[in-house]
């Protein structure tokens, strides 16, 4: 489904990515972890499309189509979510606005009736519930005045109603109770299905026992330096990244 | 007194004879007063304080005739409303500014409200209103003001009676354009609020058709103790249109003047608010938003005085510039020396979506009085760009985000307008200007059926 080769990306005329390889087949599910500042969540934008995130080397095939030509609403509609480590706060459009454009706007590009408010409606109530979201959250304005754990419940929300083949998920654990990362988890695991992949960003082995991994990966400096099983993260959880990090010296 | 002066007033003994009120004493008297004024001061230049942002070169380089009768051919459905849906709202309609009745509705206002042209006002009660015109727009030191009294040709003379209370809105229309060569026109409002009433305004100026043409408008209202007025107005004229308005208002006690003006078009416009708050617990609301491109140039200048204690004014403008638009936010609040425990807040937020665009602000407190509260912030910025990242990682077209990012903007404008009716309409006014101004989400989507995903 996805195809990193090679992959070097630059942030204003810094090279923070380095060479990536990495192949993610349906079905599947890879974390990735790493040390701050390795550039995990530079892969996560680079994969969405973020303007400034120039790729200088490499290629990005999903489902065998260049994704580096496409515009970022191009990659959504063609099954790629971001669930952002920061989720952006909007003032002025509610979520329920934001969610209906999105969803409707993902639905003409594969080629879908769009839906009318009371089809939205039904869809949207059944994963707030799913999900434990108060009805509130919808009305106020995107993220605004959110707390952490709420921003990160509305990313798996907006997952959730998109129904992404390629869904990335950036520190979506960090903030979280403890019931709200089974309910993350939940969302997660709900969607997992042959035809779907899941590319998970965490620090934490806990968030890996909900949501178990057939692959991780760990970033440090730029490069995978290593990958394994899920077996990887729990040594990680024991040594720490020191020797991952020496290892690229 | 300048050359281009003169053009504006070389046709006065010409159409004198047909203006309204024409011969009769006192009103003759306060035309020539006006005309005597425009003449020494001719129109306002860059070397006046207020006028050194916004230059009145559109009208240098046209001669305008008075427009006439016999100028626009408008076809009813043209005419702009805020309620398409709704034939029952009561309204005034002007085609460069000469009343049309067959366009009007007058037949189902409320009891206690009478809504006439200059004309009409005339007849019905001439006494009632040679003592309010003029009372609250001064031509001293205001050559527009001054020209318009000289040339005044119709306008909507309204008076709500005393604890009527009317909540349907009631509308004023101007429309211009369509003209043999460009026109000037002179409409002249009074809007009179007796003690305890209560209604809606809502006045429009749109352009019809190509071609440019010089709007001088003046209002007058006075809103008695206890009233509340709630003013909005629609400024969407041609791309070569000169309009420029200014209100004058007097709140008394107790009372209310709620106003919003949006402006979506005019290759100048200009909107003046001078509000004067002379009655204890008087309130007054003065918002409004913009949304300008090309070579659009906006200017909002409004002066609210504070006469007495315990007043408040909120005001709260929002505007967004394209293109090589320009804006103009000129906000003075004054506080008198009497006028303790005032309240007073002024904001004026820009959102520049080109580099080309820009906005002089100029917000301004001045105050005589020790014990009040009083602030004002003004802010420019560009689109964020990481919301409008977020929007597009969720599949929504660029165009479409911005389009959101833009209403999103506006709207702290917008909740200002209490009447829920209007602030819905207006709502959807700025989301179809916004989705006007660049290609429409459909036409990204289309694009993108190139990639198909089994
Ligand atoms: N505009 C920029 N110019 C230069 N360096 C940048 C810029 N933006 C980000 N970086 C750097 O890129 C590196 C990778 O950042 P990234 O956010 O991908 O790290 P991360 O692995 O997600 O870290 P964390 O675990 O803290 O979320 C960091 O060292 C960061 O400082
Ligand atoms: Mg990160």
């Amino acid at each position: 489904m996805l195809h990193i080769k090679g992959l070097h990306v630059s942030v204003d005329d810094t090279e923070i990515l380095k060479g990536i390889d990495l192949i993610i087949k349906s079905g599947e599910t890879h974390a990735i972890m790493g040390p701050n500042g390795s550039g995990k969540s530079t892969l996560g934008y680079a994969l969405a499309g973020r303007d400034g995130y120039e790729v200088t080397r490499g290629e990005i095939l999903f489902k065998d189509h260049d994704l580096i030509e496409m515009s970022p609403e191009d990659r959504a509609g063609a099954g790629i979510f971001l669930a952002f480590q920061y989720p952006v706060e909007i003032p002025g459009v509610p979520n329920t606005t934001f969610l209906k454009e999105a969803l409707n706007s993902v639905r003409r590009y594969r080629g879908e009736e769009e839906l009318d408010a009371m089809e939205f409606v039904k869809i949207v109530r059944e994963k707030t519930k799913e999900l434990g979201i108060p009805d509130d959250m919808l009305k106020r304005p995107v993220n605004v005045g959110f707390s952490g754990g709420e921003k990160k419940r509305n990313e798996v929300l907006q997952m959730a109603v998109l129904n992404p083949a390629l869904a990335i998920l950036d520190e979506t654990d960090s903030g979280l109770d403890i019931d709200a990362l089974k309910v993350v988890a939940n969302g997660v695991n709900t969607l997992r299905s042959p035809e779907r992949a899941t590319l998970v960003i965490t620090h934490y082995q806990r968030l890996l026992e909900h949501i178990v991994p057939d692959f991780v990966h760990v970033l440090a400096k730029g490069k995978i330096q290593c990958s394994g099983g899920k077996e990887l993260a729990l040594e990680l959880e024991e040594k720490g990244y020191a020797e991952f990090a020496q290892a690229a010296e | 007194m300048n050359s281009n002066t003169d053009t504006f007033l070389s046709d006065y003994e010409a159409v004198y004879p047909g203006l309204p009120g024409s011969g009769v004493k006192w009103l003759d008297s306060i035309r020539r007063c006006g005309m005597e004024e425009f003449r020494a001061q001719g129109l306002p230049t860059g070397r006046t304080e207020d006028w050194k942002y916004t230059r009145l070169r559109s009208l240098e380089d046209t001669i305008f005739r008075p427009a006439t009768l016999e100028d626009g051919e408008v076809d009813v459905n043209q005419l702009p409303t805020l309620f398409s849906g709704d034939s029952m709202v009561p309204r005034i309609v002007f085609v460069n500014g000469c009343l049309k009745t067959e366009f009007s509705c007058m037949d189902n206002l409320p009891d206690g409200v009478t809504v006439d042209s200059l004309r009409g006002a005339m007849d019905r009660d001439p006494e009632w209103f040679a003592s309010h015109l003029g009372q609250v727009g001064c031509i001293d030191g205001n050559p527009l003001v001054a020209l318009n009294t000289a040339m005044m040709n119709s306008g909507a003379v309204v008076r709500v009676h005393k604890d009527t209370a009317v909540e349907k809105p009631i509308e004023m229309i101007f429309v211009a354009g369509l003209t043999n060569g460009p026109v000037a026109y002179y409409p002249r409002n009074l809007i009179v609020m007796d003690e305890g009433a209560d209604a809606t305004f809502i006045q429009h100026h749109t352009g019809l058709g190509g071609g440019p043409y010089f709007v001088n408008s003046v209002t007058e209202i006075e809103v008695s103790g206890n009233a509340r007025l709630r003013h909005y107005s629609v400024q969407n004229e041609n791309v070569e249109a000169t309009h420029l308005a200014s209100i004058h208002v007097r709140v008394g006690c107790d009372a209310t003047y709620e106003a919003f003006c949006m402006s979506t078009g005019g290759r100048l416009s200009r909107n003046e608010s001078f509000v004067r708050l002379e009655g204890s617990g008087g309130h007054c609301g003065l918002n409004g938003a913009y949304m300008m491109r090309g070579k659009e140039h906006c200017d909002n200048t409004t002066l609210i005085e504070h006469m007495v204690p315990y007043t408040s004014c909120r005001e709260v403008f929002k505007g967004v510039l394209d293109d090589e638009s320009r804006s103009v936010f000129q906000g003075k609040i004054t506080v008198h020396k009497d006028a303790q425990k005032t309240d007073g807040r002024m904001l004026s937020k820009t959102l520049l979506l080109s580099d080309r665009a820009e906005i002089d602000t100029k917000p301004e407190l001045e105050i005589y009085a020790d014990d009040v509260k009083c602030a004002h912030g003004a802010t420019t910025g560009q689109l964020n760009t990481e919301a409008l990242f977020y929007l597009r990682s969720r599949g929504i077209p660029d165009a479409l985000a911005r389009s959101l990012l833009v209403e999103s903007f506006i709207a702290e404008a917008i909740e200002e307008i209490s009447h829920l009716d209007v602030r819905a309409a207006m709502t959807g006014l700025v989301a179809s200007q916004s989705s006007n101004r660049r290609c429409l989400g459909i036409e990204i989507s289309e694009k993108s059926e190139g990639y198909k995903f089994e």
